[in-house]
């Protein structure tokens, strides 16, 4: 082509079918040299697919895919690597017990280089582009931000100068994403085209020089950042403008439901998941909890929810304690609690079976006899579908099959219809397009103005501050305080996600 | 600029789900194709493939003996198939039913030999329940073992049938060993009085397979312990979340799918056989699982699949006197329809697109079976 400016990446008309359905129809995309791209859409819009195309994961279908101007046909992880493309995704793939410089060496053709030249190229690389590291540390001792950053390293280090990054700030603090996005920039001012898959609007209007929008699997467009806002965005990635209060009713709060005590918990490699974490829910109040991935979320729920047993302490249900008791055991306690687990194909749904049997799942052992009746939850089901709007095929459709939103709907619909007196969610709208999650917030927010104790644990600090009454900080297995949500702001619990207690960040922000 | 593209010969791509419709013809196309080549492999040998086949078929019903014959091949096969069906339900790999089968056949033989002057009824019951028994034990023990230990299940059950294989063997030449037997040890044949009764001219047998394959039937498909086998079989964590108790749904089931197996024996060696042999089980334990995967671990699909794997059962012993063909070309049928039937699972799920040979336009791609067939 004979322009000027040479494009890093041009798609042209990309397609990709899975199966029946169309992940990429048609979409252009073009990246320039010293420019970072947000490739904005909800989940299921194809942007993960369009980036595995680009990086040699998948093969498109149709249309054909430009790199420095060239038409390539990228087959391979390794061809996109020789391309100088490199694609750093949402799980790390680094080797544990190796150090930072060992990662990022392995896998790279020719001779094993001596550790003090590897270690020198490797400084040097992080001094071109602004990046902080310990060659020698060992990835087991890295913080979540600092893999990340040995995962840049080992993609530069191969001499890309083309990066894509799948939704890389889904797992930090705001502190660390920040830091994240000033690497980002150091890179561009080096020369490198970015691109930055995300959904956070925020961070597109903060890293981003243009957008490209993808819908459905097509793209809408691409728009310069600097002429949005988020509303517009929104209104681009959904279709129509969307109204992105979350209201938080005032309701009586005068009883308490859950009071956990000194709760201490192991995980099953021994290794310590929660420590004398103490706090308490009241009725018709959301308490929220944020923290990094993988700081004992799961391992709370699960013991309030009797799945795991605590090592130490005490979770009080209306004054009676139902540590260590199995999901049965609080059942015939009479213990109305119902609970939304992250998994919920894995875990808080049979995925092989259709909504019925799904019904059945915590009272198929009602009723004497040996036989199940299924005439109850037959009709449960049909309800839900009446009552949430259930997109599918039929009550019987196995529901792996139905879409992310319509699985969360059954789940979350089959929780709140045993009217419990307390609800566990974890990462409800996880997955979920604009429109399930903000049905899921008025679903939450309809249980609290009923009365029900809500424990909601949430990855968007921006929904937990909307949403929430109060917030609990965990980090690793610590409890950094117990905070109102009108009193607190994004950084201050940024900085309690990682260790910081409420005492200390106080004084800072406000 | 001329693109000029590579596009790599082949791909495998995933195709929508399909209905059960789909899938079963599917899967009966590999029958099909399996027969084709079935029937290759008989022509190179130098044999008229229709030929034989229709003498295999024909020679299943062109009597009443022949038929009651046929049937006799099918009652073992059905009930091991329904006894690891429920195994499988719960994705727990039971290899173990021909083991299984072996040791309810050795403890109903101990009624047999040693109590055989009880009343008659009496007698049978206590064997049908000693055969339940037996193959239950050797269900459970693998289940123990893995709910404590984490132990391996296939290769356990696969272990204990040897270990119930060589219990037969030194039962026959020690303690069992008939003393009017000249020649090679065997085990005495069981009077009159501990054989099973004859009703319509064969063992009572296929009565207690037709109501094997009813109750497990409903068993799976509408009581509260199937429901539980279901769950568990899909997520062990779906059924910790439901406050089901995971261990005992396990060692009960196991116990429940090796006592199938084990009144498999108990008929083998009370009704067909009349006495306990190291071929108690032949192979039947192993066939059962290749019926039960047939069936897709539906019990009443398992009956018919057994019915066909008798015919060719039986009809193998026709062409060997009819043709001189080795039975062990039933053996080879036999695992080339399970090839087939192995290898069109890939095709359920995926299917290869060529290159140069484009998507229909993003259509919606409609899974071919054509495609299947050419592979």
């Amino acid at each position: 082509m004979g322009g000027e400016v040479k494009n890093a990446i041009r798609c042209e008309k990309i397609s990709k079918v899975f199966g029946n359905v169309i992940a990429n129809e048609k979409i252009d995309l073009e990246l320039n040299y010293g420019e970072i791209l947000a490739l904005l859409g909800e989940n299921g819009s194809g942007k993960t697919t369009l980036m595995n195309m680009i990086s040699g994961i998948y093969h498109p279908d149709e249309g054909t895919i430009y790199v420095n101007g060239e038409p390539v046909s990228i087959q391979s992880p390794l061809d996109a690597q020789k391309l100088g493309i490199g694609m750093i995704h949402q799980h790390f793939k680094l080797v544990n017990i190796f150090s930072a410089m060992e990662n990022i060496e392995l896998g790279t053709p020719g001779k094993k280089l001596p550790p003090k030249e590897l270690r020198a190229r490797v400084t040097a690389l992080c001094e071109k582009y602004g990046l902080e590291t310990d060659p020698l540390k060992p990835v087991h001792d890295m913080s979540v931000s600092e893999k990340q950053t040995v995962e840049i390293l080992k993609i530069l280090y191969r001499g890309a100068n083309i990066l894509i990054l799948d939704e890389p700030t889904a797992v930090l603090t705001p502190q660390e994403t920040e830091k994240l996005f000033e690497i980002l920039r150091h890179m561009r001012a080096a020369g490198c085209a970015i691109i930055i898959i995300t959904h956070k609007l925020n961070e597109v209007l903060s890293i981003s020089d243009r957008v490209t929008i993808l819908r459905k699997g097509r793209s809408f467009g691409t728009v310069k950042t600097a002429e949005v806002d988020v509303s517009k965005l929104t209104e681009l990635m959904v279709g129509r403008a969307v109204n992105l209060e979350i209201e938080r009713p005032a309701t009586d709060r005068s009883e308490e439901v859950l009071k956990v005590v000194d709760l201490c918990v192991e995980r099953s490699d021994g290794s310590t998941a929660l420590e004398d974490v103490s706090f308490h829910v009241n009725r018709g109040e959301i308490l929220g909890v944020a923290g990094i991935a993988g700081s004992g979320q799961k391992e709370l729920c699960e013991s309030i929810a009797g799945l795991i047993t605590p090592k130490k302490g005490a979770i009080l249900y209306k004054k009676e304690n139902m540590a260590g008791k199995t999901p049965r055991e609080i059942i015939e306690l009479g213990i109305s609690m119902s609970f939304v687990p992250e998994d919920r194909l894995g875990m808080g749904l049979v995925a092989g079976m259709g909504m019925t049997d799904n019904m059945l799942l915590k009272t198929y052992t009602r009723g004497k006899g040996a036989f199940v009746d299924r005439a109850p939850a037959k009709k449960m089901a049909e309800t839900l579908v009446d009552k949430f709007g259930i997109v599918t095929a039929g009550i019987e459709m196995p529901v792996r099959m139905m879409s992310g939103g319509n699985v969360q709907k059954v789940l979350l619909g089959r929780e709140i219809e045993s009217s419990p007196d307390l609800l566990i969610t974890a990462y409800p709208v996880r997955g979920l397009d604009i429109n399930s999650s903000y049905l899921v917030y008025d679903l939450l927010n309809e249980q609290k103005k009923k009365g029900v104790a809500v424990l909601y644990i949430g990855e968007d600090l921006d929904v937990l501050l909307q949403l929430c009454d109060r917030i609990a900080v965990l980090c690793h297995g610590r409890l950094t305080g117990v905070v109102d949500a009108d009193k607190v702001t994004k950084e201050q619990i940024g900085l309690m996600m990682t260790g910081e207690n409420w005492e200390e960040v106080r004084e800072y922000g406000g | 600029m001329e693109a000029k593209k590579r596009e790599p010969l082949l791909r495998v791509v995933k195709h929508a789900e399909l209905s059960r419709t789909q899938s079963f013809l599917l899967r009966l196309l590999a029958v099909v194709v399996a027969l084709v080549v079935g029937g290759i492999f008989i022509a190179s040998i130098g044999y008229n493939p229709l030929e034989v086949y229709k003498t295999m078929v024909v020679g299943c019903f062109r009597s009443v003996m022949a038929f009651q014959a046929t049937i006799k091949f099918c009652i073992p096969m059905c009930i091991a198939a329904l006894g690891v069906t429920l195994a499988f339900k719960m994705k727990f790999w039971n290899i173990g039913g021909e083991g299984q089968l072996i040791m309810g056949a050795v403890f109903a033989s101990y009624f047999a030999l040693f109590c055989d002057g009880m009343p008659h009824v009496p007698l049978i019951i206590i064997m049908f329940l000693a055969g339940f028994v037996g193959g239950g034990i050797w269900g459970l023990i693998p289940a123990l073992c893995r709910e404590k230990w984490g132990t391996n299940e296939t290769l356990f059950t696969l272990m204990l049938n040897y270990i119930a294989l060589y219990i037969v063997t030194y039962l026959r030449d020690g303690p069992w060993r008939d003393p009017q037997a000249a020649g090679f040890n065997k085990i005495a044949r069981f009077s009159a009085n501990s054989q099973l009764d004859k009703v319509a001219g064969i063992h009572f047998g296929w009565i207690i397979m037709i109501v094997l394959v009813v109750f497990v039937f409903i068993y799976l498909s509408k009581t509260k312990q199937g429901y539980e086998i279901s769950v568990v079989g899909e997520s062990r964590d779906t059924a910790r979340y439901a406050g089901i108790n995971v261990r005992r749904v396990v060692i009960r089931t196991m116990f429940l799918s090796g006592g199938i197996a084990g009144i498999a024996g108990m008929i083998q060696a009370c009704g067909a056989d009349a006495t306990l042999s190291t071929g108690v089980a032949n192979g039947v334990g192993f066939t059962g699982i290749i019926i039960a995967w047939l069936a897709q671990l539906n019990p009443i699909a398992t009956l018919v699949v057994a019915f066909a794997f008798s015919i060719l059962e039986k009809g193998s012993s026709v062409i060997q006197s009819s043709f001189g063909l080795s039975t062990a070309c039933a053996d080879v049928l036999q695992g080339i329809i399970l090839f087939f039937i192995m290898a069109i699972e890939f095709f359920v799920r995926y299917k290869i697109v060529f290159a140069g040979h484009k998507e229909k336009k993003l259509s919606q791609a409609k899974p071919e079976k054509k495609e299947a067939a050419g592979k």
